[in-house]
């Protein structure tokens, strides 16, 4: 059992999220090394919107299933606390409530008790609307202002907990804590500062171990020990395979962050500017020089609005007569897709046609500095999103049949403009979202936010 | 006149959230780092023109431990909205792997 005024703090992160899956073999290197905390994270806004606004898990229920029974089995019974944050992939209320209910299976069927606490992350919209009518909301670097109709939109808020409910909870007497949206960080900074460590290392650390083998050579989804003292922090991955260097440990600094040394967490600033990598051995790294610098206390809030319901269908073309007049021919098809979605009721005010043309700019869109392409080929994603599911798919209906039979100049294929490669080729894709907002709340209190919850587990 | 693919090691692309994507050009050695770093080649300007977006917006930093140099600039479309062609933001560092670096 962990306890405070130890000399370091030892950590292990089995994987990158919970559902990517680790060596069971490395696991066991792990526990061998006895680990005062086991964790792993369990999500990120990389996928995209939809799983915040949706609720619907990043990873599937076996594969999270799988990851968390091994974590289960190995720190229950030797009483090491299992320390997750962002359960589930975007950490909302229905994500946190479906990873609960995997860990009570997974009791159940291999006998295990303990005591589990759950922290919330969900944030009430009125709740909400009162810090923005306060002026206590500001957006993040690139993000527009917040506005009430906004806060009213969205699907899902969640607020992006600090380590301090961690702790709370760990002192409450959890063996097993889930924790919905939480910096990817926090939950490792908070079982090392809990143990006496001082906040700059724990919170270097819990940047190391929140991502797993990612700073080791080779990457991979893979288990990561991290000891925590109070000058540095020592990473070392648990499969021999992989080694870390100070090359590939500096390295992970750059990892999805905006600034490589400067990275803003709840309540404070870790400042990596004059971080030393020294190698303890060919596989273990130390990392020293890292500072943390208080500050007011800011908790990010992210949220997802439904922006309607998509349909797609995919098509191709082989003719170099078309290809060569893509952009106008485009035009044709989207102007001839609007008068006849308006016969039937739907105008074009009431959805959005987009073609991602690949082989032209389908990957970087406007961004792509290449403008006078060369495929023989090229592949087109139709896109209709509408706000009502069937104006989306009525829509979509129409393009699919205008665009493989539109006439246009010099046309020679004239059965056919496009290469469809399904039956069915219409593809209804369901509601799709946006991040709405990205902006951080200024308040006084870390824990008021996140409510804990806890029940004793058989 | 070299251009950057040929200098650089690694050279991709990632969201930084949502709303900002991240460029790291890295090297393997000190002194082809060192040469890039004093060409003044690469800086947000260059970041502003490639992406279509406005120098203040852009976030450039070397970072000499990694032998790195890092952009991060803002998205036109944020990830996965209509019209992103990119939710992880992954394949957007092209651009750069043809800049010219002076000998």
């Amino acid at each position: 059992m962990a306890r405070r005024n130890e000399s370091e703090c030892r950590m292990l992160s089995v994987s990158s999220i919970l559902g990517y899956g680790f060596p069971e073999a490395s696991l066991k290197a792990g526990l061998e090394r006895a680990p005062h905390y086991i964790g792993v994270d369990g999500g990120s806004t990389d996928p995209g919107p939809y799983y915040l606004g949706s609720g619907e898990c990043l990873n599937s229920r076996k594969a999270m299933k799988r990851d968390l029974r091994l974590m289960l089995m190995a720190g229950v019974p030797r009483k090491i606390p299992v320390v997750i944050g962002t359960v589930g992939g975007a950490g909302a209320e229905p994500h946190l409530q479906e990873v609960a209910a995997i860990a009570r299976e997974i009791a159940r069927e291999e006998k295990l008790s303990f005591r589990m606490a759950l922290i919330h992350a969900d944030q009430e919209p009125a709740r909400v609307r009162t810090w923005l009518q306060e002026g206590r909301i500001t957006p993040l670097r690139n993000v527009p202002e917040l506005t009430e109709p906004i806060v009213s939109r969205a699907a899902k808020i969640v607020g992006m907990m600090g380590a301090e409910p961690f702790m709370k909870a760990l002192d409450g007497g959890a063996d097993v804590v889930l924790a919905a949206r939480a910096s990817d960080a926090a939950s490792w900074a908070a079982c090392a500062m809990r143990m006496g460590m001082p906040p700059a290392p724990s919170w270097y650390a819990g940047k190391m171990l929140e991502c797993g083998t990612a700073t080791a050579t080779p990457k991979g989804h893979d288990s990561l020990l991290g000891t925590v003292r109070p000058e540095h922090v020592e990473v070392e991955p648990m499969n021999p395979a992989r080694r870390c260097t100070p090359m590939s440990v500096a390295t992970h600094g750059l990892h999805e962050n905006a600034s490589p040394t400067i990275h803003e967490e709840p309540g404070g600033l870790l400042d990596a500017t004059d971080c030393r990598f020294d190698a303890v051995s060919d596989r273990a790294v130390q990392v020293s020089g890292m500072r943390w610098r208080t500050r007011p206390y800011d908790i990010k809030l992210e949220g997802a609005e439904c922006v309607g319901y998509r349909a797609i269908t995919i098509c191709g073309t082989r003719d170099p007569v078309l290809i060569s007049q893509i952009d106008s021919y485009l035009q044709s098809v989207r102007d001839d897709v609007a008068m006849r979605s308006s016969n039937m009721g739907v105008s074009p005010e009431k959805y959005q046609l987009v073609f991602h043309v690949y082989g032209k700019d389908g990957v970087m869109g406007a961004s792509e500095p290449i403008k006078n392409f060369t495929s023989h080929e090229l592949g087109i994603v139709v896109e209709v999103v509408a706000p009502d599911a069937e104006d989306a798919r009525s829509v979509l209906a129409i393009a699919r049949v205008v665009i493989p039979k539109i006439d246009f100049p010099g046309r020679m294929c004239k059965s056919g403009n496009m290469a469809f490669p399904f039956s069915p080729s219409d593809i209804s894709v369901g509601p799709t979202y946006k991040f709405s907002l990205f902006h951080v709340v200024r308040i006084d209190d870390p824990y008021a936010m996140f409510p804990i919850e806890y029940e004793q587990v058989h | 006149m070299a251009k950057l693919k040929d200098l650089a090691k690694v050279c991709k692309s990632k969201n930084a959230g949502p709303f900002e994507v991240t460029i790291d050009v890295m090297f393997d050695k000190r002194e082809t780092y060192d040469k890039v770093v004093e060409s003044g080649v690469i800086n947000a300007e260059l970041f502003a023109r490639l992406y279509n977006v406005n120098v203040k917006d852009v976030l450039y930093t070397p970072y000499p431990a990694a032998l790195a140099l890092k952009g991060t600039i803002p998205r036109h479309v944020s990830a996965g909205d209509v019209g992103d062609t990119d939710v992880y933001g992954a394949q957007q560092h092209a651009p750069l792997l043809d800049v010219e670096i002076p000998d």
